[in-house]
């Protein structure tokens, strides 16, 4: 296997680590909420898996994991936005 | 891979990093989630094969109408989610989106370990075994995110536990281990389908007997926990269909959300194996101090009264908690706040990290009612000013100032930071009834002398509070 990648992999685990060490706890839950909708990129995976897929059986699974990862990042970044909308400054009157 | 799918991986782990990175402050958030937003469509315009064509250079096959019809229905689940769900029940969507991801990268995973069509060197033991880690901790993701929804939707919040369970759990665990270890040299020996299978099935139901045992109160961090799980399992994911942007995407995820729910866990001042092993507010606990309570009784007013209290203050401060958010009260709060400050009272608000069902629950609420920053105040900032506070006024708010957390060695709660609403010179409660917090103990501010209960839902105390305000 490619050791490049292996490294990437590593980097990335301490670069997930540092980047979010001093956050408010009023911005934990859109956090949680923003990384939710970043793994849903799980759907580029359904869509890879069902563009291959030659067996009914296949192709079904392969559906549902697209829609599944649809939702989740279409779901993910929409409902994040929500949440963070409330944080916007007050309306001058 | 081309030098160009290259260049933009990198793009798109830039657009990730700095997503996340802008996304951990109050200002630059909602920007922060945008870019991460937009990460995602580059990565999918550079959605590519192994072999390095991209996928939207191919033929339009029967497949791709699936793929199209596929997005279409996730993305109208995602915006009907996302957009009719209540400001209250926002941890349950990213519970449930959660799930679907978790679900989404298992069913991946299973079907790469049947075909291994994107794995370039075919199926070796390493590719084996990211497939199956994929498998599991992507299923086990999956059922663990539902009962968690289910639980913070109220269903079963209690925990639910029986003697041996973690002997149990432990002995699944073993053979979910030992299956993996099995199928990762024998991919292609005819009882992997049915082996396979078991496995898959094992990972869903020890999802559930992970988050069964759990109390609802600690849902956030379980959910946490999910969803770094998930971003693991993406991570896994990318390994064997050859992804890049996935590894660097679902890493990213799984080691920023491991460290969330660290510091979610310390904000409660429990460590995390407490909150996943512990049993919290089991039916054992649950009478913790009442004995001692026995003979002491509460002393209830009306609303003129404290409406009375709260308008000769000079200091008021303003506890929020989940009943507020149950009662969708904060306008009133906001409007009595408002009518307060009017009348020259100084109002603060003092918010504990874990109030409500979510970290943060409190100000996003606070911030939709329109209550402005410099109103809220830190659970750490406001503490050492509540001596001379004269009216502390708990809206729905129970476990986060129970001052048994500070006094008593055997509460289930002990240790926890707690706002310290029992020492300002009068402590005004409103609730619902006398029915305990999510915690399931009795709080012994509600018996303490200088506490007031104004018993009824939070919204129709608070308007009767802001016509009495309005009138005195």
């Amino acid at each position: 296997m490619d050791t490049n990648v292996l490294f990437i992999f590593i980097l990335a685990i301490f670069v997930g680590f540092e980047v979010i060490s001093k956050v408010p706890s009023m911005l934990h839950t859109p956090l949680m909420s923003g990384t939710n909708a970043i793994h849903g990129i799980i759907l580029f995976g359904g869509i890879l898996v069902l563009a291959d897929a030659d067996t009914t059986l296949a192709r079904a699974l392969g559906f549902v994991a697209v829609i599944f990862g649809s939702a989740n990042v279409f779901g993910g970044f929409m409902v994040t936005d929500r949440m963070l909308q409330m944080f916007k400054k007050k309306k001058q009157p | 891979m081309s030098s160009t799918i290259a260049l933009i991986i990198i793009g798109v782990a830039v657009l990730f990093i700095l997503g996340i990175k802008l996304l951990s402050s109050p200002k630059t958030a909602r920007i922060g989630n945008l870019v991460a937003a937009a990460g995602m469509l580059v990565a999918l315009l550079a959605l590519h094969k192994p072999g390095g064509d991209y996928v939207w250079s191919q033929g339009w096959t029967f497949n791709y109408t699936l793929i199209a019809i596929g997005t279409v229905i996730g993305l109208i689940i995602g915006a009907i989610g996302a957009y009719s769900v209540k400001m209250t029940s926002m941890p349950q969507m990213v519970a449930l989106f959660n799930g679907l991801g978790g679900g989404a990268a298992a069913l991946v995973a299973s079907l790469e370990y049947f075909s291994g069509a994107h794995s370039l060197a075919g199926i070796t033991a390493f590719i084996a075994l990211t497939m199956l880690l994929a498998t599991l901790i992507g299923s086990l993701s999956f059922s663990g995110s539902i009962i968690a929804y289910l639980k913070l939707e109220g269903k079963f919040e209690k925990p639910i536990t029986f003697p041996g369970q973690n002997i149990l759990n432990g002995l699944i665990l073993l053979v979910i281990l030992g299956l993996c270890g099995w199928l990762t040299v024998n991919a292609t020996a005819a009882a992997a389908t049915p082996a396979f299978i078991t496995l898959f099935a094992l990972a869903l139901f020890f999802g559930v007997a992970m988050v069964m045992p759990i109390g609802g109160a600690d849902m956030p961090v379980v959910i946490s926990l999910l969803n770094s799980f998930t971003g693991l399992a993406v991570a896994a994911d990318g390994f064997a269909i050859n992804n890049l942007a996935m590894i660097v995407a679902g890493t990213l995820v799984g080691s920023s959300g491991t460290l969330l729910t660290l510091l979610m866990c310390k904000a409660m001042n429990r460590p995390v194996t407490n909150v996943l092993f512990g049993a919290f507010g089991s039916s054992g606990s649950s009478k913790a101090g009442a004995g001692d309570l026995a003979g002491k009784t509460v002393k209830p007013l009306q609303a003129d009264e404290a409406a009375l209290l709260l308008s000769y203050a000079q200091q008021v401060v303003i506890v929020p908690g989940y009943g507020m958010a149950v009662a969708q009260a904060q306008h009133q709060v906001r409007e009595l706040s408002d009518e307060l400050v009017k009348r020259g009272v100084d109002v603060r608000f003092a918010i504990h990290p874990v109030a409500g069902r979510m970290p943060g629950h409190m100000n996003v609420l606070l911030a939709e009612a329109n209550i402005s920053y410099e109103q809220l105040c830190e659970m750490e900032a406001i503490n050492p000013t509540m001596d001379r506070v004269d009216v502390c006024l708990v809206i729905g708010a129970n476990d986060v100032v129970n001052p048994a957390a500070r006094e008593e060695k055997t509460s289930p709660i002990y240790g926890m930071p707690i706002i310290d609403a029992d020492r300002c010179k009068t402590v005004i409660v409103m609730k619902r009834s006398m029915a305990a917090g999510f915690a399931g103990i009795e709080n012994h501010l509600f018996y303490k002398d200088n506490t007031r209960m104004l018993f009824g839902d939070a919204k129709n105390s608070l308007q009767a509070l802001v016509t009495a305000v309005k009138a005195s």
